[in-house]
């Protein structure tokens, strides 16, 4: 039996389609990412699940473990920044891309990936944003 | 405010690695080499600032130079340590209250040093799990930006990295002493696109030590070629892109060294056209080309025509990073921004040997940066 689990609570929801979890401060409206833990002048939000690609790169050589806790064997993986309108700019993983697809202001959709699979078989799952379906090739 | 502060000695360890000698020992062996060039004694220092990143109190070397009751302030400042030494110290002087000081910097990071964890920055565990914990992954992105809105290429990259090495190769303080041609550096492995492996600095080891004097104390040695005439350290303000953001506001700001070059060039009463040399945080090689913009030298894309015409080469006419920066000298924290002072000095005194600039230079400019957003900008002049 395998089970599935996210790398961690309250980053994103898992209703259909899921939501990345922010924080709005309560004075100021200031949209922050992730939502604080245990700070109550931040009430929770859901983010925008599109936005636009604003930077990217290619993480070529594996990072140093821990903290990184990624996939054996290591793969080349894309990260970057989206833009999500009327919220932030959030830096995640990249998925479902040709690296030399990448480009700025590229249309990304929210999408929760596989991580890595732990040893008693549980798939461990983040967040990722990939290009939006009409961008998709 | 009392006079203007001089700086009246410099010291260095050479960069680099070397085997058997703590980063204290290269802070101290730059200190008594400070010493000889000021012509002083350590009895005559009557105050010190100084720092490393990870080898240890600099306050400590009073047991080795002598326990002469000095007062010693340690700087523990990440990448600005060097810089914010060096203010301390300057700012004493500046206040009329004493006469003679040392800022010293060192470090020795072993090979694959800085490998932070998420928790001492705030951040939660999964930041580093899924491979976002890397400080090239927001050099790169700053810099992929910067180059898609900008028009920058990357032969513009690799030639900031040709140009580091051949003045490295000149340098004997620097670490990497053999020119790399533009094919190899072009030809090396990607680390983080558009970055590839001749584009970074390494972690380093190396020491600086700088000796200030009041007016009068640098008139009675004779010393009066360096004139510091802005020290300037500035913090991240609102809006600026630093490493480690899970997320950044819509609403972006300037960077830190922005704002520290203005304040830099309002001291001292001078613009980036009267500058005859500048030192760059080179951390990678489009840092340096994205701080010409960011200290005021240029307009954001200028860099790509004033690079491809050799204008900040050392025969250019704003020569940068004349010592190969910390491309060729690696980046050791503590030390790494007085190097770039210590380097403007022999600029200055026109003592810079296979690397001196051929034009005459009145005015030098350096800049440090580092994380979490800290930039120091110093200005001499002769």
């Amino acid at each position: 039996m395998s089970s599935t689990r996210p790398i961690a609570p309250g980053i994103y929801t898992d209703d259909d389609p899921p939501h990345l979890i922010g924080g709005r401060h309560c004075d100021s409206g200031k949209i922050v990412f992730p939502l604080p833990a245990d700070d109550e002048q931040y009430a929770p939000i859901a983010l925008p699940t599109r936005g636009q690609l604003w930077s990217w790169t290619v993480q070529r050589f594996p990072p140093k473990s821990p903290p990184y806790a990624g996939a054996e064997p290591f793969e080349p993986f894309a990260v970057g920044y989206v833009e999500l309108p009327g919220a932030l700019i959030v830096e995640s993983r990249l998925a479902d891309v040709a690296f030399d697809a990448l480009r700025i202001g590229l249309p990304m959709d929210l999408a929760i990936v596989p991580l890595r699979t732990d040893p008693d078989g549980t798939t461990v799952t983040t967040f990722a944003f990939r290009p939006a379906r009409e961008a998709r090739t | 405010m009392s006079g203007d502060a001089y700086i009246v000695g410099i010291g260095i360890h050479p960069f680099g690695r070397t085997a058997g000698r703590t980063g204290l020992q290269q802070g101290e062996f730059a200190a008594r080499a400070a010493l000889a060039d000021a012509g002083v004694e350590w009895r005559d220092i009557q105050l010190a600032y100084g720092g490393s990143d990870a080898s240890g109190n600099a306050d400590t070397m009073v047991a080795q130079l002598g326990l002469t009751s000095l007062p010693f302030v340690n700087v523990k400042n990440g990448c600005a340590t060097g810089g914010s030494a060096l203010f301390g110290v300057y700012s004493a002087i500046r206040s009329g209250a004493f006469d003679l000081g040392m800022a010293v910097g060192f470090d020795k990071h072993p090979r694959g040093a800085f490998d932070p964890k998420p928790s001492d920055w705030g951040l939660p565990d999964w930041y580093g799990e899924v491979g976002l914990m890397l400080t090239t992954q927001f050099f790169a992105m700053k810099l992929r930006r910067y180059m898609d809105l900008n028009g920058i290429s990357e032969l513009t990259l690799a030639r900031v990295a040709a140009k580091a090495f051949e003045n490295g190769a000149r340098a004997e303080h620097a670490w990497r002493r053999t020119p790399v041609d533009l094919e190899t550096i072009l030809d090396s492995a990607m680390l983080n696109d558009p970055l590839r492996k001749y584009m970074f600095c390494s972690p380093a080891e190396g020491g600086v030590a700088l000796i200030l004097a009041s007016e009068t104390k640098a008139r009675a040695l004779g010393r009066t070629g360096a004139r510091i005439r802005a020290v300037a350290v500035r913090t991240r303000p609102a809006g600026s892109f630093e490493v480690f953001a899970p997320a950044l506001t819509l609403e972006r700001g300037p960077s830190p060294t922005v704002i520290a070059s203005r304040a830099a060039f309002e001291m001292a009463g001078v613009g980036p056209e009267d500058i005859d040399v500048a030192q760059l945080q080179d951390t990678e090689s489009g840092a340096e080309i994205m701080h010409m913009a960011e200290n005021g030298f240029c307009a954001d894309g200028d860099q790509e025509s004033w690079i491809a015409d050799g204008r900040t080469r050392l025969d250019g006419s704003l020569p940068v990073n004349t010592d190969g920066g910390c491309l060729a000298c690696g980046e050791p924290i503590g030390a790494s921004g007085l190097r770039q002072v210590y380097e403007n000095v022999v600029q200055l005194r026109g003592a810079g040997g296979a690397r001196q600039v051929p034009k005459p230079v009145r005015t030098a400019y350096s800049h440090v940066y580092g994380a979490p957003g800290v930039s120091g900008v110093v200005i001499l002049q002769r």
